[in-house]
């Protein structure tokens, strides 16, 4: 029963995205100015929203993680899973976007790219959340959820920055398409379709892979609390 | 005790970070580690950039600030991990963790000390950096008095927290930089920045925009670690 919801899951996400794919490639109109190049839009701003999404998620668990760090250590412990897990889908998010982007520069500006406030904030972003993956990795044993949540807290200061970027600063990465100002939005519907049909296929994509590592975590810490308490009895 | 609770009400949050402080600088007064090694280490650092690079006026005037940003970014690294693993021996950080002291003091404390520290280095460095870059600022030099402090701060403030962060982990000399250098990566874009303008004198940011920046910086990311850094002390 259990194997059968799960295979059900993952044939309805690999289907979504299957359409995606459809809407993104085939049914959207070419723009008229850029071309086809002008598709990578529907990979890149996706994959940027749902970064803060997974970042906030990270964010979120490790403000947890400090609050019942003492109080509710078997809390503290699901929530360092999520904070984790966020974290690493977070990481592959900022990638795919930070990679899309010099792609679509590249035809469009002529340079793959660009130090400017919005371009360089999000580098950062993805750069610190790289070192809090590497921070787990290297510090060792029980004080590694308290230490990852510190850092993470530094991270989330860099989200709202990098959202501001091009509403505040003029940047040469476009202004906002969406809330930022009377004009922005998508006007025509079947680019409004292909961006909504995007953006779910890979929140759904994200949300099952961040479950799948959370679950995995989650049996990572029973096998670690089995084994220490194996060895406190062999003592 | 009744002159313990005395003393200790008396002994507020500056007596503290005086305390504090002072065995820090007496400690390094003595030794002179970490002032030596990152003195030596910035000077290489400049004369490598120099004969890499090997400037002339026009152009140094472009790189010198983030040369001087680089290579004291790069010598405060080491001085800021011996600030804490010099605390490891003989379980003085253990110790610091017991007393009901509050730890801000204590990181406001250690983070003063390595800024005199650096400051000291970047005093001495600044003599040497001048001749061997042949700069003459073209803009209002003095405002180099309020730049590099700030980059420092901004520096020995997040390094200090970091390092407290790094201190109990496995290879905890490879992590600070991994994790200071992305956190460091707008101020040093900031300090950059002002400093270039500063040198050409070309006007470039007439409401010292990216000064205000890095001075909200700095307030920011003083205050998130002030207010974290307890946990950083007590996480176990």
């Amino acid at each position: 029963m259990k194997k059968l919801f799960l295979f059900l899951i993952t044939l309805g996400v690999l289907a979504l995205m299957a359409w995606g794919f459809y809407q993104a490639i085939y049914a959207a109109p070419t723009e008229a100015t850029m071309g086809d190049v002008q598709r990578i839009f529907y990979y890149h701003v996706p994959h940027g929203m749902l970064s803060y999404l997974f970042f906030s998620i990270n964010f979120v668990a490790s403000l947890l993680v400090l609050a019942w760090r003492r109080s509710n250590p078997a809390r503290a412990q699901v929530a360092d899973a999520w904070a984790l897990a966020g974290a690493e889908v977070g990481v592959v998010f900022c990638s795919v976007v930070l990679v899309t982007g010099p792609i679509w520069g590249r035809p469009v500006w002529g340079i793959w790219w660009t130090w400017d406030a919005r371009l360089t904030t999000t580098l950062v972003l993805w750069l610190i959340y790289v070192s809090y993956l590497l921070v787990r990795r290297f510090a060792a044993g029980s004080q590694t959820p308290a230490l990852a949540a510190v850092l993470s807290v530094f991270g989330a200061l860099d989200m709202p920055i990098n959202y501001l970027a091009n509403r505040l600063w003029r940047t040469q990465h476009p202004s906002p398409v969406f809330g930022g100002g009377p004009d922005s939005g998508i006007k025509d519907p079947d680019m409004l379709a292909a961006f909504g049909w995007n953006i779910l296929a890979w929140a759904v994509w994200g949300l099952a892979v961040l479950a799948i590592r959370i679950y995995i975590q989650r049996r990572q810490q029973a096998i670690d609390a089995a084994s220490a308490s194996a060895a406190l009895a062999a003592d | 005790m009744p002159g313990f609770s005395k003393n200790s009400a008396r002994a507020g949050w500056p007596g503290l970070v005086w305390s504090h402080l002072r065995k820090d600088l007496r400690i390094e007064w003595r030794s002179r580690e970490a002032i030596n090694s990152m003195l030596f280490f910035a000077l290489l650092v400049v004369v490598l950039f120099s004969m890499a690079f090997d400037p002339t006026a026009a152009t140094s005037r472009e790189i010198a600030g983030g040369v001087l940003c680089v290579a004291t970014l790069f010598a405060s690294v080491s001085a800021l991990n011996q600030a804490w693993s010099r605390e490891i021996r003989h379980q003085v950080l253990d110790a610091l963790r017991m007393t009901p002291a509050d730890a801000a003091a204590l990181f406001i404390a250690k983070a003063l000390a390595n800024f005199l520290f650096v400051s000291v280095v970047q005093i001495v460095l600044g003599p040497v950096f001048f001749i061997f870059y042949n700069l003459h600022p073209l803009g209002d030099a003095w405002l180099l008095l309020l730049v590099v402090p700030l980059g420092t701060w901004a520096l020995v403030a997040n390094g200090t927290f970091f390092a407290a962060l790094s201190i109990r982990s496995r290879n905890r000399e490879l992590l600070l930089p991994l994790i200071l250098f992305p956190i460091f990566l707008p101020a040093l874009l900031a300090m950059v920045l002002s400093v270039k303008t500063i040198l050409n004198g070309d006007g470039s940011d007439p409401q010292l925009l990216w000064i205000k920046l890095l001075a909200g910086y700095d307030v920011l990311f003083t205050t998130i670690s002030l207010l974290l850094f307890a946990t950083v002390l007590d996480a176990e």
